[in-house]
């Protein structure tokens, strides 16, 4: 039932790493599966992509942002403590090919979301060109761990501190532009980003393929949370994805869905702000 | 003839404030009471009613007598749930439609006196002695933790052998955690009754989804058998334009958050939910009346059940369409969604309605709803669909070996034995949408089956091992 924290590190500020003991998840994750996750019993079921894994010694790797209540709790876990649960491997493992070149995407903390994928699409023999985006050079992490399994790294931040100045999508549209000539670009990150990438791919034509990140329940097509609309028709992220085609993909819906608890997210977050993290002594 | 004992229940304006049990149950006098309007026919036709088999007269004889521990023992002989099985199964569909009382005036309110006989042990904390049981060596594996799964768990664990239960979930009991609101079946009671499952050396491993942790082909070569009872828990769609706007769930999705994860608690507990002030309930099933009783609780002002067809061809048990009504949800009868409307946020203001009229009757046996072409709307700031459920299609999907139909349904022969060699299934996986106590006995039957085939492989083996 309990899944004990083997190693915690802070790649950046409110950015965590965590190693966890599950190794049925470990022995059957694939690139681009996810888990469900829930901090101690109160606690909320969210989805956190698989950023690595080792089978032979059956633990599973996650990094998340400390946003809300559920990533803060996770985040206080220290190595030896335990989680109340975690399920999966969950979703439709990506598929791997040999494609030719790849643009791999990523945003954020979708950077080590996107770091399995590619590895996986190196070791397919795919040439890959990586794009890493972060609002700041602070919080711009696994940048080696993406050098290491890319042909090519392009960084770009908001402010400018490290890399191109702007926005992943702008150095997409550059390398486009710049006859690079990608047989397929993978993404992930926040939808606003993959949004701005998808317009830009299906104008050059080439084939794009997102990871969402709608809010999810379940997380195994029981409840239909985390809907959404590609092609015209109502798909379930969790297990009819998480990826789809880009074009298909209706952002604005997506966009939309993803600010449904926002006042409820603030709520509870200044509460849990209140009772746990501004009485250290309690800990 | 004396008339049925009524169950005791808190009044609806108390009740709707709160998530509290709306039955009282009875006390020990009414319950003996009730018992002795039993004519204990000798052809005991309520048995027969019965999926699992309760010796129904012998338990209400034993109440009669005041022997309420020897009643339990009855009683859980057959459910290993009965405080369950006494609040949540459709008494008068099963067991009371065939009680010969019926005929005459009003059957027994057996589902009450199960209830009440489990309460009772429970409050005294009467359990029932484990006898010595022969371990063997087979082991046996239960996909989900569900009605069906509890049963099949337990009574090959009652048989000696080493049951593992694999539950996707974070708590065990299925559609009783998830779906089943604690102000119709209070989750203390469920966890209670399923730590009988460990009394018996059950285990039960959380966080399992077979099909994507483990296969079944990996299952097999662990398990000499597997029971496959992941139920009917994928939501039906409307299919109509707007559908994915906020605030619209599905009742899986609505009822989640409000029963496992205690959302109706938030911000106590981390899971949010949207508290509507005017709700429509799409459906008229058990579990939309779930939905609006829950909704209602939330706070809302106005709750409807929107329903294509009339009163009486709604497939909602008798009783939880009158606690509905009497809690204040509104129905609208002979109205289908043919849309949503939504405001600039992406949040559902309205469903659009089409009248409807009742024409021939469809392969259901019930009239089937036509559209008239007159249409109508109402705004509402949450809507819940509860048109229906798909069978989970997570294993199906994963192992096409296991035959299915073309709804989705795993096919079974009379027994439980599915295509495949060593598997075999229960359940909603296997009717569509049932109810606890069909897939109850489903349960039992492919326990009986496991143990009869497991058997005659062992003797085979050993005349092979012999010669």
């Amino acid at each position: 039932m309990y899944h004990r924290v083997l190693s915690k590190r802070a790649l950046a500020p409110n950015i965590k790493e965590i190693d966890v003991y599950a190794p049925r998840i470990a022995r059957a994750a694939k690139p681009g599966q996810f888990v469900i996750v829930m901090p101690d019993e109160k606690g909320e079921r969210i989805p956190l992509t698989l950023v690595d894994w080792s089978a032979s010694e059956g633990w599973v790797r996650l990094v998340f942002l400390e946003i809300g209540v559920t990533t803060h709790k996770l985040g206080l876990k220290e190595a030896g403590e335990l989680l109340y649960h975690i399920a999966g491997p969950l979703g439709n493992p990506t598929h791997v090919d040999k494609f030719g070149t790849v643009i791999v995407i990523g945003g954020g903390v979708g950077i080590p979301a996107a770091y399995p994928i590619a590895r996986a699409f190196k070791e397919a023999g795919n040439y890959v060109i990586s794009i890493i985006g972060a609002r700041t050079s602070k919080l711009l992490v696994y940048e080696d761990r993406i050098r290491e399994v890319s042909d090519e790294v392009h960084v770009a931040t908001d402010d400018g501190s490290k890399g191109f100045k702007g926005f992943t999508s702008d150095v997409l549209a550059k390398l486009l532009e710049n006859d690079v000539a990608p047989n397929l670009i993978w993404m992930v990150g926040p939808a606003l980003m993959m949004k701005s990438c998808s317009i830009i791919a299906k104008k050059r034509g080439v084939r794009a393929v997102a990871s969402l990140n709608p809010i999810m329940v379940c997380g195994m097509g029981m409840c239909g949370a985390c809907r959404v609309t590609v092609g015209g028709r109502t798909r379930f992220a969790c297990f009819e994805g998480p990826e789809f085609e880009a074009s298909e993909v209706d952002w604005d819906e997506l966009l939309k869905r993803l600010n449904m608890y926002r006042n409820e997210e603030k709520e509870a977050l200044n509460r849990f702000k209140r009772l746990v993290i501004s009485t250290p002594a309690q800990r | 003839m004396m008339p049925r004992i009524a169950m005791p229940k808190r009044s609806p304006e108390e009740r709707i404030r709160d998530f509290n049990e709306v039955a009282l149950g009875y006390d020990e006098q009414m319950a003996v009471k009730e018992a002795s309007r039993c004519i204990q026919c000798p052809e005991a036709p309520c048995i027969k009613g019965c999926p699992v088999g309760i010796n129904i007269p012998k338990f209400i004889k034993f109440i009669r007598e005041r022997k309420f521990e020897e009643a339990y023992r009855v009683v859980k002989e057959g459910s290993p749930i009965p405080a369950i099985t006494g609040r949540v199964c459709p008494q008068e569909k099963q067991c009371e439609k065939y009680c010969t009382l019926a005929k005459l005036g009003q059957p027994i309110a057996i589902g009450a006196l199960e209830r009440f006989v489990a309460d009772w042990a429970k409050e005294r904390g009467v359990h029932v002695d484990l006898q010595q049981i022969d371990k063997r060596s087979e082991r046996v594996a239960v996909i989900g933790s569900g009605p069906a799964g509890i049963v099949f768990a337990t009574d090959l664990a009652k048989l000696g052998y080493d049951v593992t239960v694999f539950e996707a979930l974070h708590e065990a009991g299925g559609v009783l955690v998830y779906g089943i609101p604690e102000f119709r079946l209070p989750k203390k009671i469920v966890r209670e009754e399923l730590a009988y499952m460990k009394d018996l050396g059950i285990d039960i491993e959380l966080g399992i989804v077979v099909g994507k942790t483990v296969s079944i082909h990996e299952l097999l070569e662990e398990y000499h058998a597997i029971f496959i009872a992941t139920g009917a828990g994928h939501p039906r769609m409307l299919g109509v334009p707007g559908e994915n706007l906020n605030y619209i769930y599905t009742a899986n999705e609505f009822l989640t958050r409000v029963n496992l994860m205690k959302a109706y608690l938030f911000p106590e507990y981390d899971t949010p939910i949207h508290r509507g002030r005017r709700v429509a309930v799409i459906g008229g099933g058990n579990t939309a009346m779930d939905a609006a009783r829950a909704a209602l609780r939330l706070g809302a002002e106005e709750v409807y059940v929107l329903y294509r067809r009339t009163r009486e061809e709604m497939p909602a048990r008798r009783e939880e369409i009158d606690n509905a009504e009497e809690e204040g949800v509104k129905f609208i009868f002979l109205v289908q969604p043919t849309g949503f409307k939504g405001d600039s946020q992406g949040n559902v203001s309205d469903v659009l309605l089409m009248k409807m009229a009742l024409g021939e009757p469809d392969e259901s046996g019930r009239p089937r709803p036509i559209p008239t072409g007159e249409t109508t709307d109402i705004q509402v700031d949450v809507v819940i669909n509860a048109i229906g459920f798909h069978p989970n299609p997570v294993i199906p999907m994963t192992t096409p070996e296991i035959r299915t139909d073309n709804r989705g349904r795993i096919v079974v022969d009379s027994d439980g034995r599915t295509s495949m060699r060593r598997v075999y299934a229960g359940g909603d996986i296997v009717v569509g949408e049932g109810t606890v106590i069909e897939a109850m006995g489903w349960g039992r039957k492919a326990a009986l089956a496991v143990h009869k085939d497991l058997a005659i492989e062992k003797k085979l083996s050993i005349a092979v091992h012999k010669r």
